[in-house]
């Protein structure tokens, strides 16, 4: 042990046994992109198999010891054809097996539950529907379609989790989903893999996959006390959206109850379906996106909300159901609008100062 | 059809031959006759040695990122420092030396030649094009000597248009003027294949390393100005805030990344495409034998250069990007990849019943085959979506970028400056270093960048400057083979320095090559041809030169 040197010695025993060659399979789709893997390995083999062979042989065959004269030859359709026609089908095979397994990743299912992701320099926040923040972690359950939609606040990101095999990037401006199905409770590595600036290396996290009953336990221990909806309504009220968005038949807005989901006709005669990203939208830069219907009156809040506020906000009106909630929010808020309005400066973070 | 003919080639006795009396290179004498001179052969040289310059400034940043690279925690160099070596790596290594890399060092040389022309149809664009290349490379270094940049070499905005403070608009104006350097060189090669070709060189009687310019240089005309677009609406955006990338003003940052990747997936067959027209001279003349199916080689290198144009989505497959336009690009992707499979195997086939010897540049080019098919089959694994998703961004995608363009271009790089160098400087390399240095290369490359395969499927993210230890093996073995590497990559250029002087006197035709440059004294003539050769056989006709050299002298000047 001695004789070799100590530094070899400790990567021998240290270094080699905690090394990684293969990321743990830890979501339903990790052991199908898998199989891809594997099968590309394969077809890479053979192909390089195949020309190692022609060259190595050919070497040894024609070397000009053994043949000294060489014999010209012009092609061969006939062979070309094969090493054209065989690749390409090979490759046609990995391109239909590739893209169902991209629609697979990309396409969520209906029933996913839905985690909000904020990027930002250089952290990633978690924000779950009952008001559970995290910061550099990300709690799921085992069993159950969990999709991510994610928004940066600064520059591209991209959020990974290598023992999912799922990837999405994360831009400013827009959300973007992706979805899991998480099968083995650990906790696995979360990169940002877009470069992002000085701490890009930084900007990692765990993910932790727990069994159904301790992320039931989990959830309840770690709610902030008021779900994403709740503050949402809060912001709804202290914004003042529900003067003109009240429900009421003469209002001046649209109304927002039970508007997710729904195609709605705009004023420049196309339709669109009304999603989280539409939502966005139409709070920041509301001209783009008038119903019919109304008057382009509505002035733009870009700059005024953060991007978690906007997933508040987006969180409260995908769960508005009945104009019950707005009308009472709209009475207090005439009754006493600088109450409401230091309501939400007490509350950090969720509206810009 | 197959015509078969047998040829028995003797190399000539290198023992009798001379320095010809009067060659490009002392022609005229003096800096100023290098500085102002329009002959593509001296330009070739001026080039080939700013290349050399910048490919060992980016080539020790690559070395301190390896180094840095060894422990997983970030302790020898500070963030912003790594960040600015693998940035300021990438600019000099692509824009300085891979692109301009064969076909303005070697291309530019042979290109004239080849066809039978006295010089490129622009002697005069051809000077300026390195002129304005010297001064991408001084804003370059200028922007790396005020305190670096740290963008990435791909300018992902808004990181680079909002959130960085450092030298983004000087590097990206080296970029932009670099740019131009290429576009004329592209333009001066379509120009001088079209126009400028001796009677009888039909275009299937040119050599496929040409054909392979040809194709390369389109892309250059083509692509390079979509380049300067975003480059400048980059900096637009930094120094006026004019928000096309910016989605505060409605701008769209994905607009960014698809004007980049239109000229920077091309850009990559810019790289290549002249490689493989140096492995197709190189096979032919080592195996004595014309290019198996020299039409599919000569149609597969305009192949990739049109489909090349229609698959830069596929760098965006994970970035919102309309799941069905993937679809479309994933499948261009595949179909990209077909015409470097046509050209692989065409290549090994032309060994068949040859007469092979292994010269270095012969070693040079095998190890471009092993390692280009490798780095191609692994691009076969990006483009499949499914997978794309858990590669793309991370390791896996720097061990394939680096196994085509280093183990590929940079492979086929030495194999062409070994093959021409006797043509080059009159003189020959030392054989048996050479091949050292060849099987140096190929060990430590794969050492390098083999281990990153394995890596990046773990999903070690590129870019990173610190990493979790138990990914550190593969890292270690990764700057251990880098350091082989280094060794490889100066052995070369200390030998050839030396043969400048002691090499062995080449003689016209070392390699009893075919083409028309090896018809000529070596060096050529500043004009090159005494007069303008009539092109009456096809090219790799060995037979004919088996009787040209049975029956005439060769003319020294």
């Amino acid at each position: 042990m001695h004789l070799i040197s100590p530094v070899l010695w400790q990567f021998l025993t240290k270094w080699l046994a905690a090394s990684a060659l293969f990321p743990p399979e830890a979501s339903r789709i990790a052991s199908d992109a898998d199989a891809l893997y594997f099968f590309l390995i394969l077809i890479s083999l053979v192909g390089f198999t195949l020309v190692a062979l022609l060259v190595v042989g050919f070497s040894v065959l024609y070397r000009k010891d053994k043949h000294p004269e060489a014999v010209q030859i012009e092609g061969s359709t006939l062979l070309e054809a094969t090493w054209t026609i065989i690749p390409l089908g090979l490759f046609m095979v990995v391109f239909v097996w590739g893209a169902l397994l991209y629609f697979r990743i990309y396409d969520p299912p209906t029933n996913a539950m839905n985690i909000y992701i904020v990027g930002k320099q250089w952290m990633w926040k978690a924000e779950h529907p009952g008001g559970q923040h995290e910061i550099n972690a990300l709690h799921v359950p085992t069993g159950r379609p969990v999709q991510l939609t994610m928004i940066s606040q600064d520059v591209f990101h991209s959020y990974s989790i290598p023992a999912f095999r799922v990837k999405r990037e994360v831009i400013p401006g827009r959300y973007t989903t992706v979805w899991f199905e998480a099968t083995e409770p650990g906790t696995y590595h979360l990169f940002c893999t877009q470069y992002c600036g000085t701490l890009h290396s930084g900007m990692i996290g765990e993910v932790t996959v727990m069994k159904p009953e301790d992320y039931q336990a989990w959830t309840a221990g770690s709610t902030s006390g008021m779900s994403l909806a709740q503050n949402g309504e809060r912001i709804y009220a202290s914004l003042g959206c529900n003067a003109c968005h009240s429900g009421s038949p003469d209002a001046r807005g649209p109304n927002l109850a039970n508007v997710y989901g729904t195609k709605l006709q705009l004023a420049t005669g196309g339709t669109v379906i009304a999603d989280d990203a539409f939502l966005r939208d139409t709070i920041l830069n509301p001209s783009m996106h008038v119903t019919a219907g109304f008057a382009p009156i509505m002035p733009t809040y870009q700059g005024q909300i953060s991007e978690e506020g906007l997933i508040d906000l987006v969180e409260y009106i995908k769960n508005l159901n009945s104009n019950y909630r707005i009308q009472q929010t709209l009475n207090t808020n005439s009754i006493s609008p600088a109450q409401s309005g230091t309501s939400a400066a007490r509350m950090p973070g969720t509206v810009k100062q | 059809m197959s015509t078969a003919s047998n040829t028995i080639v003797q190399l000539p006795d290198q023992a009798t031959a001379t320095l010809p009396r009067r060659t490009y290179l002392n022609n005229e004498y003096g800096l100023k006759s290098w500085l102002l001179t329009g002959d593509h052969k001296r330009i070739a040289i001026l080039y080939l040695i700013s290349i050399t310059f910048f490919f060992f400034i980016g080539g020790a940043f690559a070395g301190l990122i390896r180094l840095e690279l060894l422990t997983p925690q970030p302790d020898l160099v500070s963030s912003d420092t790594y960040n600015k070596l693998f940035t300021m790596h990438g600019i000099i290594m692509i824009f300085l030396f891979l692109v301009p890399s064969v076909p303005a060092t070697i291309g530019n040389f042979l290109i004239p030649i080849m066809v039978g022309a006295r010089d490129l149809a622009f002697p005069k664009i051809n000077l300026l094009s390195w002129y304005l290349y010297v001064a991408g490379g001084i804003f370059t270094l200028a922007a790396l000597i005020l305190g670096g940049v740290d963008t990435g070499w791909t300018f992902t905005t808004p990181l680079s248009t909002h959130y960085l403070n450092t030298h983004v608009v000087t590097a990206a104006l080296g970029i932009f003027v670099a740019g131009f350097s290429s576009i004329f060189t592209g333009l001066n090669f379509i120009v001088t294949i079209h126009r400028m070709r001796a009677p009888g060189m039909t275009w299937f009687r040119l050599p496929l390393f040409c054909w392979s310019h040809y194709a390369a240089s389109l892309l250059m005309v083509l692509g390079t100005p979509v380049l300067a677009i975003a480059i400048v609406l980059v900096a637009l955006e930094r120094t006026i805030g004019i928000g096309v990338f910016d989605p505060a003003k409605g701008g769209d940052p994905l607009l960014f990344q698809h004007l980049f990747w239109f000229y920077s997936h091309p850009a990559v067959y810019i790289m290549i495409l002249p490689g493989m027209g140096v492995i197709s001279e190189v096979i032919s003349t080592f195996s004595r034998k014309r290019i198996f199916g020299y039409t599919a080689v000569a149609f597969s290198s305009v192949a990739i250069a049109v489909f090349g144009f229609f698959v830069w989505e596929h760098h965006m497959f994970i970035m919102g990007v309309s799941n069905y336009s993937a679809l479309v690009f994933s499948l261009l992707t595949m179909l990209v990849a077909v015409p470097s499979a046509i050209k692989t195997f065409n290549w090994s086939a032309t060994l068949y019943k040859g007469s092979i010897t292994f010269e270095t540049p012969m070693l040079y080019a095998f190890g471009f085959l092993g390692l280009f098919t490798i780095g191609g089959m692994t691009g076969i694994f990006l483009g499949a979506m499914g997978m794309d998703i858990h590669l793309t961004e991370t390791y896996f995608i720097v061990a394939h970028f680096h196994f085509v363009m280093v183990g590929g271009m940079l492979m086929a790089f030495l194999s062409g400056v070994h093959f021409w160098w006797p043509k080059m400087t009159g003189r020959m390399y030392p054989e048996a270093l050479s091949k050292l240095a060849a099987l140096t290369t190929f060990i430590g490359f794969i050492l390098t960048f083999f281990p990153q395969f394995i890596l990046g499927y773990l999903g070690m993210p590129r870019r990173y400057h610190s990493y979790p230890p138990e990914f550190q093996v593969l890292n270690v073995l990764s700057t251990a083979g880098a350091t082989v590497l280094g060794v490889g990559y100066l052995l070369p250029m200390l030998y050839l320095t030396w043969s400048l002087k002691y090499g062995a006197i080449a003689g016209s035709n070392p390699w009893q090559a075919t083409g028309l440059e090896w018809q000529i004294q070596s060096p050529p003539l500043t004009e090159n041809f005494t007069e303008i050769p009539i092109m009456d056989h096809e090219a790799y006709d060995y037979e004919w030169l088996a009787n040209h050299t049975k029956h005439e002298v060769t003319t020294v000047g």
